[in-house]
């Protein structure tokens, strides 16, 4: 194969081998490590049965990390091309030069983990034709508006897919390549009686077009618009809080955050010192297991080519450990847990990739019916306003149902909820069996939290 | 960036299955960057971003291909497939005539930053790292980021539009740690304008650092926030993000003819308080928000939105102006050319009122004052929206007294907008942001005076 000519898609090795050809550049003294990416993907939006877009997108682009004397430097390029990606490597090598020696900087190097081999790409994704994404998107759009009479109109109904692709080879012996398709359906309903409009949304993900549950996404957005309709605010209180299996896991993935080892060794965690102890309710068990396919988050490689593997973070409410990847791994002692996460724009961080809570044994209607006083949340607004990771407030704007005596009640909106994140985890007091796998890559289910504060009228 | 006879041809091919508007943007974007963080310089990085969107529309459909690939056969293989995406009914040959629109955004770039030493930026950050820890013990960590970026845009359209830009803009940000008894707390500065290094000349990386390291500090002895109902004074340049949410996204044209929006059919009518007068402004000089033309080659523009508490005009795009029959306000934007146009703020801002900015304080017998906004989140269609609080205190006896713990305000846009009972005479502009919608980012900027909201709610954890 030619440098000048990228690998078809699909060729994956191919992609490594354009790797090895710029690893093959690597100069006495230095470490370096290339990471070339590449997506492609369709995008079909429609609006009152009429296509409104059809995008198609191919990118790629090349990553690298160029580390001497234990000082790193990065650059990247939006771009395969021959000639930049040679300038990448200048930049890289140049910036390498105005970072500080840190003994524990570094690339990866194989640990022996045995990556495990998933079905992750659906060739069938590939070659659906355009026609019949544009008739699943219009099918949706159909389907939604039918579930009401007062479900005027969607803003959009959406089906996309695509794949993505990565190769990474870098000085310390590692080779890796690996590749998913994935295919979504979303739709915002829009519901309008007299005065009052509500949005519901919802969408499904899969590999494939043929994992996608299209009636369900209609039920779920159009049912999530209606039920709102005569919503008001009602007065501070403090409540119980039900967490729908979307909600929990946001709520989940800010907590897994603060797990991550940087944050531990850079001293943002509020968790930092509490391994062993008692940090979430007995109840809660939570693990990050990109090996376990049913979820949209398997993959193979983490983002310095380490396999991915199954990680334990909270066990019946105890702390287990961190998340890594080689640098804060080597820094801490504990090494890579296989958690570095990165596109070709960015040095590797730390997180989490499928995060799944381990389902209790209580059907969502038990769980309501043991609520006296609560909430049943089905959107939250400001995660990124009203939410810090590292003192844990927690402050959100909310839409739901009242809870009032075991029975759902009035619809509710314009209120607040908060806590601390902290409290949050010690506050579960039920854990659901309607385990769902979302198309955010985690896997969670309807969680009961006891004693939160609603801001109010 | 491309040759303009290139340009005219890919634009025919565009047109071949039919299409009735072709549009080529492309862009060549070289960015830079530097982070410190837990001590030391962590690591310097480059970017390199080159391409071309092309899109057809044909209808209501529009057909969008993107490649990164600048070559006359990349650009039109792109063509091609959008042409094909948006097919239409006739098509033959057409050929486009373009004339260049030369812009200028009234102002020069000084330095640019690729002509600054990598050392200068490193000692940036430097500084910033020992200012915030000599500021106090209780100053646990820090991390300082600067970020460049120079972006040279292309936009040429089938109604024979040919212009371009230059932007260059210049970031630095600065977050801290305070730990105390009462565990940690942030604090965070950031400055950012459409100007280039000589952002170093206006502001002084030591002060920034001092206040992001005595906001975080003066967050330990915060106490919980009040959860419940209260009046609120929002500090001058504390952010506009209030109006950015209560309003802005709702007057997107877009979100106005898909029903979305709280503010469909209300143009002419008293939507806010008289003493409300709101501006989108991309001219504004220097700011974050500020374009020469917008992503679709329009001039940017000063759009009065609502003058006097009367909505005067929604913020219009390309595509949504056709249709209407009129001309785009100079908001058609979008995150890349990897990404299609949509409606979107620039700079986004309340003007000045007769208010002296302390009688509004202390005219206040309880409530909160918010000098420091965060980000935002809006339901367009309800016109829910909430926004963060990220320095605030009490106000208890008109005086200003203890700070408050981070948090969420929120309210009801057409309600709030009629809430308004005093504005300041002190205009500033706020730090700068990063819009989302359907997720893209761009950057904006807003700005207020010192104004009162008679009630919202507040999403604390205490009882009020």
């Amino acid at each position: 194969m030619s440098a000048t000519t990228p690998p078809s898609v699909g060729d994956t090795a191919g992609l490594l081998t354009l790797a090895e050809t710029v690893l093959a550049q690597t100069l006495p003294g230095e470490h370096l490590e290339v990471f070339v990416g590449r997506g492609r993907s369709t995008s079909v939006r429609v609006y009152g049965g009429e296509v409104e877009s059809l995008t198609s997108s191919s990118a790629s682009g090349v990553g690298i990390r160029v580390v001497t004397d234990r000082r790193q430097g990065f650059a990247w390029a939006g771009t395969l091309e021959p000639d930049i990606v040679r300038d990448v490597l200048d930049d890289a090598r140049d910036n390498a030069r105005f970072g500080e020696p840190d003994e524990f900087q570094g690339l990866a190097e194989p640990d022996g983990v045995e990556a495990v081999d998933q079905d992750l790409w659906h060739d069938a994704v590939l070659s659906l034709p355009v026609a019949d994404k544009i008739d699943l998107a219009l099918r949706l759009e159909q389907a939604t508006l039918s579930r009401d009479p007062r479900i005027r109109r969607v803003r959009n109904a959406v089906y996309g897919d695509g794949s993505g692709e990565a190769a990474i080879a870098s000085t310390t012996g590692i080779r890796a390549s690996w590749r998913s398709t994935s295919s979504r359906l979303a739709v915002s309903a829009i519901a309008e009686d007299g005065d009052e409009t509500y949005v519901g949304a919802f969408g499904d993900a899969g590999r494939d077009h043929l994992e996608l549950d299209l009636e369900d996404v209609a039920d779920q957005a159009s049912a999530r618009a209606v039920r709102l309709f005569g919503a008001r605010a009602v007065p501070s209180q403090r409540l119980s809080v039900v967490l729908e299996p979307r909600m929990a896991a946001t709520v989940l993935g800010i907590a897994a955050g603060m797990l991550s080892g940087e944050r531990v060794l850079k001293g943002r965690s509020p968790f930092a010192d509490r391994r062993g102890e008692q940090i979430a309710a007995p109840a809660v068990t939570l693990v990050d297991d990109p090996t376990d396919s049913r979820s949209y988050g398997a993959d193979t490689f983490d983002g310095e080519g380490l396999a991915c593997r199954r990680n334990e973070l909270i066990v019946d409410g105890v702390l287990r450990g961190f998340l890594h990847n080689s640098y804060t791994g080597r820094r801490s002692g504990a090494g890579s847990t296989g958690s570095a996460v990165r596109g070709f724009r960015s040095t590797p961080g730390v997180g989490h990739l499928a995060l799944a809570l381990t389902p209790g044994d209580r059907a969502v209607d038990e769980l309501v019916a043991g609520v006296d006083r609560g909430v049943l949340v089905q959107s939250m607004t400001g995660l990124h306003s009203g939410v810090n990771a590292v003192s844990g407030d927690f402050s959100v704007g909310i839409e739901g149902v009242m809870i009032r005596d075991g029975v759902l009640g009035e619809p509710v909106r314009e209120v607040t909820i908060g806590s601390t994140l902290q409290r949050l985890l010690l506050d579960v007091v039920a854990v659901g069996a309607d385990l769902e796998w979302l198309p955010g890559g985690s896997a969670s289910s309807t969680l009961v939290i006891g004693d939160v504060s609603l801001g109010g009228t | 960036m491309i040759d303009e006879s290139v340009v005219s041809h890919v634009l025919g091919t565009a047109l071949r299955t039919g299409g009735e508007f072709a549009e080529v943007y492309a862009e060549d974007k070289r960015s830079s960057g530097a982070l410190l963080d837990d001590g030391k310089v962590e690591e310097l990085t480059s970017g390199r971003d080159r391409g071309a969107g092309i899109r057809v529309v044909v209808g209501e459909t529009t057909g969008f291909a993107h490649t990164a690939d600048l070559s006359e056969a990349g650009l039109t293989a792109a063509a091609e497939a959008a042409a094909a995406a948006a097919r239409g009914g006739g098509g033959g040959v057409r050929t486009v005539a373009l004339t260049r629109r030369q812009v200028s955004r009234g102002y020069d770039i000084e330095v640019f930053p690729d002509t600054v030493g990598k050392a200068d930026k490193v000692a940036l950050l430097t500084r910033a790292d020992e200012t915030a820890r000599a500021e106090a013990g209780a100053i646990t960590q820090v991390s300082a980021r600067y970020a460049d970026s120079r972006k040279r845009i292309l936009v040429a359209n089938s109604d024979g539009v040919l212009t371009g830009d230059e932007i260059v803009r210049t970031l630095f940000w600065v977050s801290c740690v305070a730990t105390g008894d009462t565990g940690m707390q942030t604090g965070r500065e950031s400055v950012g304008h459409t100007v280039g290094f000589e952002l170093f000349d206006r502001y002084d990386v030591e002060d920034l650092a001092r206040r992001a390291a005595r906001r975080a500090i003066t967050k330990l002895e915060a106490r919980p926030a009040p959860s419940g109902q209260m009046p609120v004074v929002i500090g001058s340049g504390g952010g506009g993000v209030l109006f950015h949410e209560a309003c802005g996204h709702g007057l997107e044209a877009d979100l106005v003819a898909k029903g979305a929006s709280v503010f469909r059919d209300r143009v002419g009518e008293q939507v806010a308080s008289p003493l409300v007068t709101l501006v989108d402004d991309g001219t504004m000089a220097r700011e974050w928000g500020n374009i020469a033309v917008d992503d679709e080659g329009h001039p940017a523009q000063r759009n009065v939105l609502i003058q006097d508490g009367v909505l005067t005009d929604y913020l219009w795009d390309h595509l949504r102006a056709r249709k209407e029959g009129r001309s785009s306000s100079g908001n058609g934007r979008r995150e890349s050319y990897q990404h299609l146009p949509m409606v979107r703020m620039t700079n986004t801002y309340l003007l000045a009122g007769a208010d002296d900015p302390d009688d509004i304080v202390s005219s206040t017998d309880h409530g909160v004052f918010i000098r420091q906004l965060g980000g935002g989140q809006v339901n367009t269609a309800t016109g829910d929206f909430v926004f963060g609080m990220t320095e605030a205190y009490l106000i208890e006896g008109g005086r200003v007294t203890e700070p408050l713990r981070e948090g969420n305000l929120i309210g009801n846009g057409p309600e709030v907008l009629n809430r308004i009972d005093a504005v300041g005479t002190d205009f500033a502009m706020g730090p700068p942001g990063t819009c989302g919608k359907d997720g893209q980012g761009v950057p904006v900027g807003d700005g207020v005076p010192t104004l009162r909201v008679t009630s919202l709610t507040i999403g604390g954890t205490a009882a009020s």
